[in-house]
């Protein structure tokens, strides 16, 4: 799961990581308010208006409805600030990790202006070659890490994480040391350093990414953009980071599909699939490709397909208006075909057809559930084996 | 000849009480392996099915069984803590079928299981199955026939898709592996690839993988070193987009890492063969194999 600027940096302050000081707002009023909070606090007339989309590469992403205006702006007053946020909110920010669709900008994060020295990169992931949580850091602050990674792979600086020990001191003066610092600051940064690993850990992330970390003149160090992705499955144990979610910022399909406990992933292809098995339903979408067509979605129904756990799919599927057709792989390992057959049937005469669909089961009853499908008085194609399925329903939407 | 379970394995079931765990142990019990005990805390003392005690402990359950594996169907919050205390009682094998446990607790499972005895099977997997001798897990029986080729998988149902391939062609398995899709695991292709090419009845190879991470790389670069025996690879996910997870924890292609086609490129350099599409499989084995 993902969550906005402002929430990160509000999770990140509790865990004791430096962040400045920021009011998020909705209105360019509340917006006004926070930037003259801000000054007032502060003594500085700079404040930076940032938007607040999921999506990375704001700066330099640009409104659809104000093309001279880019997604993070530094001004200087209250009202110059109400100004910028009156033109951001309600607008479309396009930027390189958008699409060229955008986001409707919603919320801006006002935050107060630094005094900047150095920009750095911080980052914590898992390292599934090891399974354990590396640590990342960089000189190069401000540039995508994967770009650093291809291009100058040495100006990473990596220290993999023991779970029973954590971060430990001399992997901190590794990276403090290696990036070059020294002093008082090097001592901020490895206080920072072994806070964000905390925080990563207590807050079950996926991904935290500090970029850029910022050293100011005076010599501390704060987190000036904060990423923070967290693993679905741990949500359970922090009910608070879950209600963080913004519906807003997710696809209306995929979390209709959660509540069903379906898995589901919108395409851009024309041809929908419900398959059983997360493999399988990848390998569905690969073989609609090979026989010259795109996949409209990936859907895991799960082990059990259920009839109601079909329908619910089924509704969900159909509602897409770039469908053309629907092919229906399942294996059937414990649960029996005839059984699979009355389910696809149930969902079929409950929901309508208006394209084609080509159903392929495999498994006990197998003969009995094509028989069953095939007299059914709908308008339902049977396939013999994947193969056979996936060329029929390309040849019946072609 | 098989490998990991055979007509010996003396299998416990963590969670046997509950609906999952009790289905499928009369399913593995129906199948002829050797179910000699359950485990459920504050159930200790009952028997379920008819025949199989259950007990408080793993650690009881060994003592008074000699199990030698152990499947565990306990849910998210508890399993990283069930797979811990069969590792704890020293279990050669363990079986972990639950899928959803957080990323952290299975950092700390992967630490606490280095150095013991025993090897970690999943999360997120259908398990293992020696055709006729043992199940373990939740994946069909039927399916399988004893014969000539090990299977190893990250998928469940792709693996069932394999398997079923092989049977009807006549060429049958030796044992069937499923390691699951979840991004820290404990055995990984490599472990695999090696047991089944010290196999002398497995006379070749399936490996079902799919996008993220590299353990098929590493699977291949085993191959190009170690492997005579003739392999057939698969890769879901050629259509994936990037950054989006396809339904497995572990499926999805981070920062251009994980794609299938550099997997592809990697299993094709160790001379592995390549089923163009899942239904192809086991046709790509058989002329492997002739």
């Amino acid at each position: 799961m993902k969550i906005h600027e402002y929430q990160a940096k509000a999770l990140l302050k509790a865990e004791q990581v430096p962040v400045p000081l920021s009011h998020v707002a909705f209105t360019a009023a509340e917006a006004k308010q926070a930037a003259a909070d801000l000054i007032a606090a502060t003594g500085n007339q700079v404040v930076v208006v940032k938007s607040q989309i999921h999506a990375g590469g704001r700066g330099k992403g640009r409104f659809k409805e104000h093309p001279e205006l880019g997604g993070v702006k530094v001004v200087k007053g209250a009202d110059a600030a109400a100004e910028v946020a009156a033109r951001m909110i309600g607008s479309t920010l396009v930027t390189i990790q958008t699409g060229p669709e955008g986001k409707v900008v919603k919320g801006l994060l006002i935050e107060q202006g630094m005094d900047i020295e150095r920009e750095l990169y911080l980052g914590a992931t898992l390292d599934r070659a090891t399974g354990r949580v590396t640590v990342m850091a960089s000189t190069e602050g401000g540039m995508e890490i994967e770009e650093v990674a291809e291009h100058s792979p040495e100006k990473i600086l990596r220290e993999s994480v023991d779970p029973t020990v954590g971060l430990m001191p001399f992997q901190g003066r590794k990276i403090t040391f290696g990036l070059g610092l020294d002093g008082a600051v090097a001592k901020n940064l490895h206080t920072f350093l072994a806070s964000v690993v905390r925080a990563y850990d207590r807050l079950d992330c996926s991904l935290l990414e500090i970029n850029p970390l910022i050293i100011t003149k005076q010599g501390e160090v704060f987190a000036l953009d904060a990423k923070a992705t967290f693993d679905d499955n741990a949500l359970y144990r922090h009910p608070d980071i879950a209600k963080l979610r913004d519906p807003d910022e997710e696809d209306a399909a995929e979390l209709e599909a959660q509540k069903y406990d379906l898995s589901y992933v919108n395409l851009d292809g024309t041809i929908g699939c419900m398959v059983n098995g997360a493999g399988l339903a990848m390998a569905t979408m690969d073989i609609i490709k090979y026989f010259g067509a795109e996949p409209a979605n990936f859907l895991d129904v799960g082990g059990g397909a259920t009839a109601e756990k079909v329908t619910a799919a089924f509704k969900i599927i159909t509602r897409d208006p770039k469908l053309k057709g629907i092919l229906v792989n399942i294996f059937g390992g414990i649960m029996k075909c005839d059984i699979i057959a009355t389910g696809v049937m149930t969902a079929v005469r409950e929901v309508g057809l208006q394209v084609p669909l080509v159903v392929r089961l495999e498994g006990t009853n197998v003969e009995l559930g094509k028989k069953m499908l095939q007299e059914s008085g709908l308008p339902i194609t049977t396939g013999d084996s994947l193969r056979d399925a996936a060329k029929k329903i390309v040849e019946l939407t072609q | 000849m098989s490998v990991l379970v055979d007509k010996n394995t003396r299998l416990i079931v963590q969670g046997i009480t509950g609906k999952t765990g009790m289905f499928h142990a009369e399913q593995s019990l129906a199948y002829g392996t050797q179910v000699v005990g359950g485990i459920t805390p504050g159930k200790g003392g009952t028997t379920i099915l008819g025949q199989v005690p259950v007990f408080d402990t793993v650690a009881d359950a060994v003592a008074k069984t000699e199990a030698n594996a152990s499947v565990i169907f306990v849910p998210p919050p508890f399993a990283a803590d069930a797979i811990m205390e069969a590792v704890d009682a020293g279990v050669p094998l363990v079986i972990c079928i639950t899928e959803g446990i957080p990323v952290a607790d299975m950092i700390k499972v992967k630490r606490y299981i280095q150095g013991s005895r025993s090897r970690l099977i999943g999360p997120n997997c259908p398990g293992v199955i020696t055709p006729k001798q043992c199940r373990i897990g939740i994946m069909p029986g039927y399916i399988h026939e004893p014969g000539r080729v090990g299977v190893v998988s990250r998928s469940g149902t792709l693996t069932y898709e394999a398997v079923h391939q092989l049977t009807t062609l006549g060429l049958g398995q030796t044992t069937a592996i499923g390691i699951g899709g979840d991004p820290v695991n404990g055995t990984n292709f490599v472990d695999c690839l090696e047991l089944f090419n010290e196999d002398p009845a497995t006379e070749g190879i399936i490996m079902i993988g799919e996008i993220g991470g590299s353990a098929e790389e590493d699977g291949a670069a085993f191959i190009k070193e170690h492997v005579r025996k003739p392999v057939v690879g698969f890769i879901a996910g050629k259509s994936a987009p990037p950054g989006k997870r396809m339904g497995h924890a572990g499926a999805i292609i981070s920062g251009g890492k994980g794609t299938a086609s550099a997997k592809l490129d990697a299993l094709r350099d160790a001379g592995v063969k390549i089923a163009d599409t899942p239904s192809d499989i086991g046709q790509t084995m058989a002329r492997a194999l002739a």
